[in-house]
């Protein structure tokens, strides 16, 4: 425990002691007022609700999660200081863990900054705060999936470029097996079980319940499930080095 | 303390290392000596617990390296080659990193860290970050992290590289001194470092231990032993 505590320090320090830190918050707060209020029409929507702010963070997360995890193994590589953490007496799990660790409550208090649309939609009129709590941890939980697989494709390679991309193709995938557009088009010729099944696996329709207000325990588990299984992979991977 | 046997370790079709043994006691500094490219890093990773070894065994203070690798790692303070650190971090921040995850705190890692900071010579920078450091004090401050949980076995890769005369010198003191008490191998190609600092030497060539004894034993001139063991890289292999 002490060790996974150490690790994630260390990392979340590097996240401030280099610009990565600022410019992500800086942009993901730009990013998100102007799709909340300009492109989700949070205004001209009239309702009290964070329908228009929470809908985007799928799109969102895409580019930005993986921009903010694409270091955490890739760099080590490069700089060879994996070397130095692996040759530690602490196991491959407390580095894995630590470091994941660090960048979720990164991303967290990325999201915790966002408050000022909470005031701002309670200011303006009495919305359901349960269902944007809920809201809120839906999009936490999203963005842990997304950077779980942004932590398995960063061990894959010492570019963290090159880890980026994988990971935003991924991402995109889990996205789009469940986004609207892509499901129509399915049903044309697929049977509505296999739609359905296929539409499971993505981020998009688990997303959708929590945006509803409700917190159901399968939602949780799927994307439990995604983080596991990622940071499985990333075991494995960092193993056949 | 440590304890090699019949290791080998394979890169797809590619033999590293083919079947080394030897073994290290404490009070030993042992030299270990080859070409470029003659499997002297691979070996130090699977002592260290980096690379698992693809057959053989290594233990270091009676415990397997595979089988129970934190109980070995905690017995072990490794430099790796080209001294790898965390960049963005001071040098106070990094060695503290490092004392933490060893387990020390409190006053524990104070004076751990006060005494790796003596021992190289790292007052005058502890609160630079590492990527304004020159290579010596790179080097050194890795050197210190090796040293700061004061480990029975010390695995040093390359530790003079890229060091000026001065602190080349320092730094085969300090080996000769922490040998003193410790199993320390540590590996080179210069080969006056074999007479200046080695209680011992191992010369491996293309994965193989060619000869091995104290530097009398191996005979002199010692880089004309060297040449006529070893492969030169331009030969045909």
């Amino acid at each position: 425990m002490k060790s996974i505590w150490v690790i994630a320090k260390r990392e979340l320090g590097s996240y401030f002691t280099s610009p990565v830190a600022y410019v992500f918050l800086v942009i993901f707060l730009l990013l998100t007022g102007f799709f909340t209020f300009t492109a989700g029409q949070f205004f001209e929507r009239g309702e009290a609700s964070l329908a228009a702010f929470f809908g985007w963070h799928p799109w969102l997360y895409l580019v930005l999660v993986p921009a903010a995890g694409m270091r955490l193994w890739a760099e080590e590589r490069r700089a060879g200081t994996i070397e130095l953490l692996m040759t530690m007496p602490i196991t491959p799990w407390q580095a894995i863990a630590g470091k994941f660790l660090a960048s979720w409550a990164f991303l967290a208090l990325a999201l915790a900054l966002t408050f000022p649309v909470v005031v701002t939609v309670n200011v303006l009129g009495s919305p359901d705060n349960g269902m944007i709590f809920a809201g809120y941890l839906g999009s936490f939980f999203l963005a842990g999936a997304y950077l779980a697989i942004t932590c398995l494709t960063s061990a894959m390679t010492r570019n963290q470029v090159v880890a980026l991309i994988l990971s935003v193709v991924a991402c995109l995938f889990l996205i789009l097996v469940g986004f609207n557009p892509v499901t129509d088009l399915m049903a044309r010729w697929a049977s509505p079980a296999l739609v359905d099944t296929v539409a499971a696996f993505s981020v998009v329709t688990h997303f959708d319940g929590f945006q509803k207000g409700a917190i159901d325990t399968r939602d949780l588990l799927f994307f439990l499930s995604v983080i596991g299984f990622a940071l499985f992979a990333t075991n494995v991977v960092l193993r056949n080095r | 303390m440590i304890k090699i046997d019949s290791l080998v370790k394979e890169f797809g079709a590619k033999r590293a290392v083919d079947g080394i043994s030897f073994a290290v006691e404490r009070g030993e500094v042992v030299g270990f000596l080859g070409p470029n490219g003659s499997g002297k890093s691979t070996t130090m990773r699977m002592i260290t617990g980096y690379y698992a070894p693809s057959a053989g065994k290594v233990s270091v203070g009676g415990h397997d390296v595979v089988e129970s690798p934190l109980e070995a790692k905690r017995l072990i303070g490794y430099l790796p080659e080209n001294a790898a650190a965390y960049a963005d971090m001071t040098v106070a921040g990094f060695l503290a990193f490092a004392a933490e995850l060893r387990g020390l705190a409190g006053t524990a890692k104070k004076q751990a860290l006060g005494r790796a900071v003596e021992r190289c010579f790292l007052s005058s920078v502890l609160h630079q970050s590492i990527d304004t450091l020159s290579k010596g004090y790179r080097h050194r401050t890795c050197l210190a992290q090796a040293l700061i949980h004061d480990p029975e076995v010390l695995i040093l890769d390359e530790p003079t590289d890229g060091l000026d005369p001065n602190q080349k010198h320092e730094v085969r003191n300090l080996i000769r001194e922490l040998g003193k008490t410790k199993a320390v191998v540590f590996s080179t190609h210069i080969l006056e470092e074999v007479d200046a600092a080695c209680t011992r030497a191992i010369i491996i060539d293309r994965g193989r231990v060619v000869a091995q004894g104290t530097p009398d034993e191996l005979g002199r001139p010692l880089d004309e032993v060297f040449r006529r063991l070893t492969t030169a890289d331009t030969a045909k292999r």
